[in-house]
């Protein structure tokens, strides 16, 4: 599983919102095969740029209040915060490269 | 070089990979690097495979038939001549004499408006990743096959209402898929409708539904829109180099997993467009891998 730190409910507005640093948040479930598959291309994605960026992780079942503030129907989506806004939104798994063109603003 | 390399990872890719193996072929299997596993990890139970009476979870059972795998993706291929060249997402090209293509197929869109925009908000093609999503709430599947039908049935776990539309009267899904959604009083069956369009700002609100004999339109209210109308063979890599047929799968010589291309085998969905089963999938790669070992035995 991912060794990204884990953000929850409580901590959101202090670990992400606060962020000085864009910030990823992978929202992600133990029973979602696609959020396991991306889980370690996103660690790959964190260490290579961890002075760009940084990644965290949610849980949506242990969480459900932030989740449903950003009206997540589908995961995994990861969700690029900057100044406590939401400024790329990327849904399913995908390759690294693919990730990494999407993530160009951030990381380029 | 390499003597084989197989691309994909459902049941053909690696039922060809544990052949090829055993005939000590040390096969290399280009496994994706987010769609390992295929078809199969986007399901729940499978009950139709020999040898697990009980039923298997589709990851479970593709995790089981693991070999030597490499979790990456095929960026592009050179299949003709004796040697063919696989360039993979980390750029690095892996030359083999031989290639089974077992890359699968990839699911069907409607192909109507909205549907790209609102995929991942309220438009999902994955039941088990989505489903949580919907608890309590009125969803709708769209298609009449096995995967409508498990995707329906799956759907009961969260949501209150599950409508099941279909263009025609004619469900192909099984008996027992079938009976299993039939006699679930959360799903609603609405056949001969087709859907037209997908409502809602940020997320889906509801469908509109088109009668295919009156013509009339109707809107459902519904949070989420599950499409399952089949999946279209992954050929994409392969244009241009291998001969398909009409239906859009790679061409091969009659039972045999011979493509156009000598040396280059291909098997399971990827080259069906009739049965499309774990065990059908299963059957053609080990098919192909036999049929490679034959073939690299004939160059030595």
């Amino acid at each position: 599983m991912s060794e990204a730190r884990s953000v929850t409910d409580a901590s959101f507005a202090s670990d992400v919102l606060a962020s000085e640093k864009p910030i990823m948040v992978d929202f992600w479930a133990e029973w979602c095969g696609p959020c396991r598959a991306v889980s370690p291309i996103l660690d790959q994605i964190a260490s290579e740029y961890s002075d760009k960026i940084d990644v965290v992780k949610m849980n949506v079942d242990e969480n459900p209040d932030i989740p449903m503030q950003y009206q997540i129907t589908s995961i995994p989506t990861m969700k690029v915060f900057k100044g406590g806004e939401v400024v790329k939104t990327v849904i399913g798994a995908k390759p690294k490269p693919a990730l990494e063109a999407e993530l160009q603003e951030f990381i380029g | 070089m390499r003597e084989l390399v197989i691309i994909g990872s459902g049941p053909a890719g690696y039922t060809a990979a544990i052949y090829a193996a055993r005939a000590s072929l040390n096969p290399l299997v280009v496994a994706s690097s987010v769609e390992f596993g295929g078809d199969l990890m986007n399901t729940t139970d499978v009950d139709n495979f020999p040898g697990f009476p009980e039923g298997i979870m589709g990851p479970e059972l593709m995790m089981s038939m693991q070999t030597e795998i490499m979790y990456d993706d095929v960026v592009s291929v050179e299949l003709e001549g004796p040697v063919k060249k696989i360039t993979l997402g980390n750029k690095e090209v892996v030359e083999a004499k031989a290639v089974i293509v077992a890359s699968g197929s990839a699911y069907r869109k409607l192909g109507i408006p909205d549907e790209d925009r609102l995929s991942g908000y309220g438009v999902s093609w994955c039941a088990t990743c989505d489903g949580a999503f919907y608890r309590q709430k009125t969803v709708a599947v769209v298609g009449g096959g096995d995967s409508a039908m498990e995707e329906a049935t799956f759907l009961t776990r969260f949501a209150d209402k599950v409508y099941l539309i279909h263009r025609s009267e004619n469900l192909r899904a099984s008996a027992a898929m079938l009976d299993r959604a039939r006699n679930d009083p959360k799903i609603e069956f609405i056949l001969n409708a087709t859907v037209e369009h997908i409502y809602g700002d940020d997320l889906v609100s509801g469908i509109g539904i088109v009668d295919t004999s009156s013509g009339n339109e109707t809107t459902l209210d519904v949070s989420g829109l599950f499409i399952a109308i089949g999946s279209d063979p992954r050929t994409h890599v392969v244009h241009g180099q291998l001969e398909l047929t009409d239906e859009g799968t790679i061409a091969v010589e009659g039972r045999t997993s011979h493509t156009n291309l000598t040396g280059v085998f291909a098997a399971g969905d990827v080259i069906d467009s009739t049965y499309r089963q774990a065990i059908t999938a299963a059957g053609s790669g080990c098919t192909a891998a036999l049929d490679a070992q034959h073939y690299l035995e004939s160059l030595s």
